[in-house]
């Protein structure tokens, strides 16, 4: 019987991080669940806002928990850690202050509904590891991705702050025992929750080169072959900015930037077509080729 | 005018015709009740210039603001469909100053890409919703820029589809954008670039211009005004277009 999951998918699962989301459902499809698109959503807020008493700004996110309760579900699944991120903090405001979650509501009047703080907002990384589980992944595998090293990079959304985190804050393990799951070679990446310098990519493309460039460097140190994220932000940075930290650092080596599900559904013999590495700026294809992976 | 010509009949021939108190632009007067806000206005004197066009609900000219007794709410509503209400308080707004981005639609791409180069204001929506609250057509403005966010051009050239482009939502926007012409654009390019081409149609147009119908044409340009009636009356309503 498959499980239909509520999905929230934000704006970059349905623009530049696609292939992430194609991935994730392929992923989900191999032990019946089914990523079921809220029939309607808005922008997470993209950002948590940090101050306090500014309520305005978590009235996007709140609009999205109330979706999820309108149709009278417990739970939402989300794929891109900010997403993950700004959702699960607004809720633990809201949950903490009635007083603002009574505010929400009164802006939000033209709602068939209020919110309550009802709704759990989890990850799919949680979901694999709590509901699936890793033995189960284990099995599901047909091609076990030997013959490559794998770093896992968590940055900052996924266990800052401690209220929201999924895993360990400053050991998490959850991507590396998925990637053992698979039969990947695992190395523990000494920064794997430093910041990616976020979005200063914008306007300091400078300072996220230079951070690309120590993260890529330090995989490198470790010996991993590829360094996997959940997060379209850090995969943007750490991927697109190569070219700017080459042009910085002349010795820099490049190195592919995959979404764990993009290893996930490799593992379980997905056709190469269907994962998504076209947008890519550091192609992983000759590498998986070379290891007799594709 | 047809509404306008009931109204200044009703006075006539009842002069004791009941009134209702409403205040435009902070002056109080009495207006005839039913009156639409547009009549009201010109019932209390004024000549309006900007801020009206087709009186039928179509043009988008004639928003107005206002709020009822006892109620905090900040409405808004077209001037020539919304009916006074005792103790209105009312202005109209002849014109909403807004940004418009000059592209050519032969050169821009339908996705995403375009609204981030022309518009990228878009991009601060806070999901407030003050828009969907005041927009007359009740339409989901929120979740057509939403869409727009998101790069589905569809669903924002289809929930946009009843704009009138009345600029009250651009009035309310806290992220200070245009939604209305940003959402012009997205018709635009759905329009353009991603509604499925009428096949039919361009086979037909061949047709014609094969001169496929023009016997028939002749046949009928030749009958008599009697003949024309009967083929009329007789015609196949139910013919399948081929
Ligand atoms: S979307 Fe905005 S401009 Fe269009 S009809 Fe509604 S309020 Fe007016
Ligand atoms: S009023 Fe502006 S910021 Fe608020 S939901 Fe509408 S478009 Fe977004
Ligand atoms: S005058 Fe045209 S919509 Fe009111």
């Amino acid at each position: 019987m498959t499980v239909k999951i509520p999905y929230y998918p934000g704006c970059t699962l349905k623009s530049t991080a696609k292939n992430f989301e194609d991935t994730a459902r392929l992923v989900a499809g191999i032990f019946d669940y089914e990523l079921d698109d809220l029939y309607r959503w808005n922008c997470c807020g993209a950002v948590y806002g940090l101050s306090e008493d500014n309520v305005m700004h978590k009235v996007a996110p709140v609009r999205n928990l109330l979706r999820v309760k309108e149709v009278g579900e417990k739970r939402v699944l989300t794929l891109c850690s900010m997403c993950f991120n700004t959702l699960k903090r607004a809720n633990y405001y809201v949950r903490k202050n009635k007083d603002k979650l009574e505010v929400i509501n009164a802006i939000m009047y033209l709602e068939n509904t209020t919110y309550d703080g009802s709704v759990e907002v989890i990850h799919l990384l949680e979901l694999l590891r709590d509901e699936i589980g890793f033995s189960r992944i284990k099995k599901a595998v047909k091609k076990p991705l030997e013959g490559i090293t794998v770093a896992a990079y968590y940055g900052c959304l996924l266990l800052r702050p401690g209220e929201i985190a999924i895993d360990n804050m400053e050991q998490p393990t959850v991507m590396e025992d998925l990637m053992e799951a698979l039969g990947a070679k695992v190395v523990d990446l000494n920064v794997k929750t430093e910041c990616c310098g976020a979005y200063q990519t914008v306007a300091r493309k400078d300072i996220v080169a230079d951070r690309t460039n120590l993260i890529v460097e330090e995989a490198h140190k470790m010996g991993a072959d590829v360094l996997i994220t959940s997060c379209p932000l850090c995969h943007f940075n750490l991927d697109r900015r190569q070219k700017d930290a080459k042009e910085r650092h002349p010795d820099f080596k490049p190195m592919p930037i995959l979404y764990f599900t993009q290893l996930m559904a490799l593992a379980f013999g997905f056709s190469e077509d269907k994962l998504g590495f076209d947008p890519h700026y550091v192609d992983p294809r000759p590498l998986l080729k070379e290891r007799g992976l594709l | 005018m047809a509404e306008q010509q009931v109204l200044n009949k009703n006075e006539e021939q009842k002069p004791q015709a009941k009134m209702v108190t409403v205040f435009i632009m902070g002056q109080k007067y009495e207006v005839p009740e039913g009156s639409t806000i547009l009549n009201a206005i010109e019932y209390a004197g004024y000549q309006l210039k900007k801020g009206l066009g087709c009186r039928e609900g179509f043009c988008g000219a004639c928003a107005t603001v206002y709020r009822l007794p006892g109620d905090y709410k900040l409405r808004g509503g077209l001037a020539c469909q919304t009916v006074v209400q005792e103790g209105m308080y009312l202005a109209q707004i002849p014109f909403t100053p807004a940004q418009k981005a000059i592209y050519d639609i032969e050169e821009v791409k339908p996705d995403i890409s375009t609204f981030q180069k022309y518009y990228p204001e878009a991009f601060r929506c806070l999901g407030c919703n003050a828009c969907s609250k005041v927009c007359p057509q009740e339409l989901k403005v929120m979740d057509y820029i939403q869409a727009i966010m998101r790069g589905d051009i569809e669903l924002a050239a289809d929930l946009s589809f009843d704009c009138i482009m009345c600029g009250l939502c651009t009035m309310r926007c806290p992220a200070e954008m245009a939604q209305y012409n940003i959402a012009l654009l997205a018709r635009r390019l759905y329009g353009k670039y991603m509604m499925p081409k009428p096949e039919f149609l361009y086979k037909r147009i061949e047709e014609i211009e094969q001169g496929k119908f023009e016997d028939e044409f002749k046949e009928i340009m030749s009958l008599s005004p009697e003949e024309l009636k009967k083929r009329y009356a007789e015609r196949d309503i139910n013919f399948k277009i081929t």
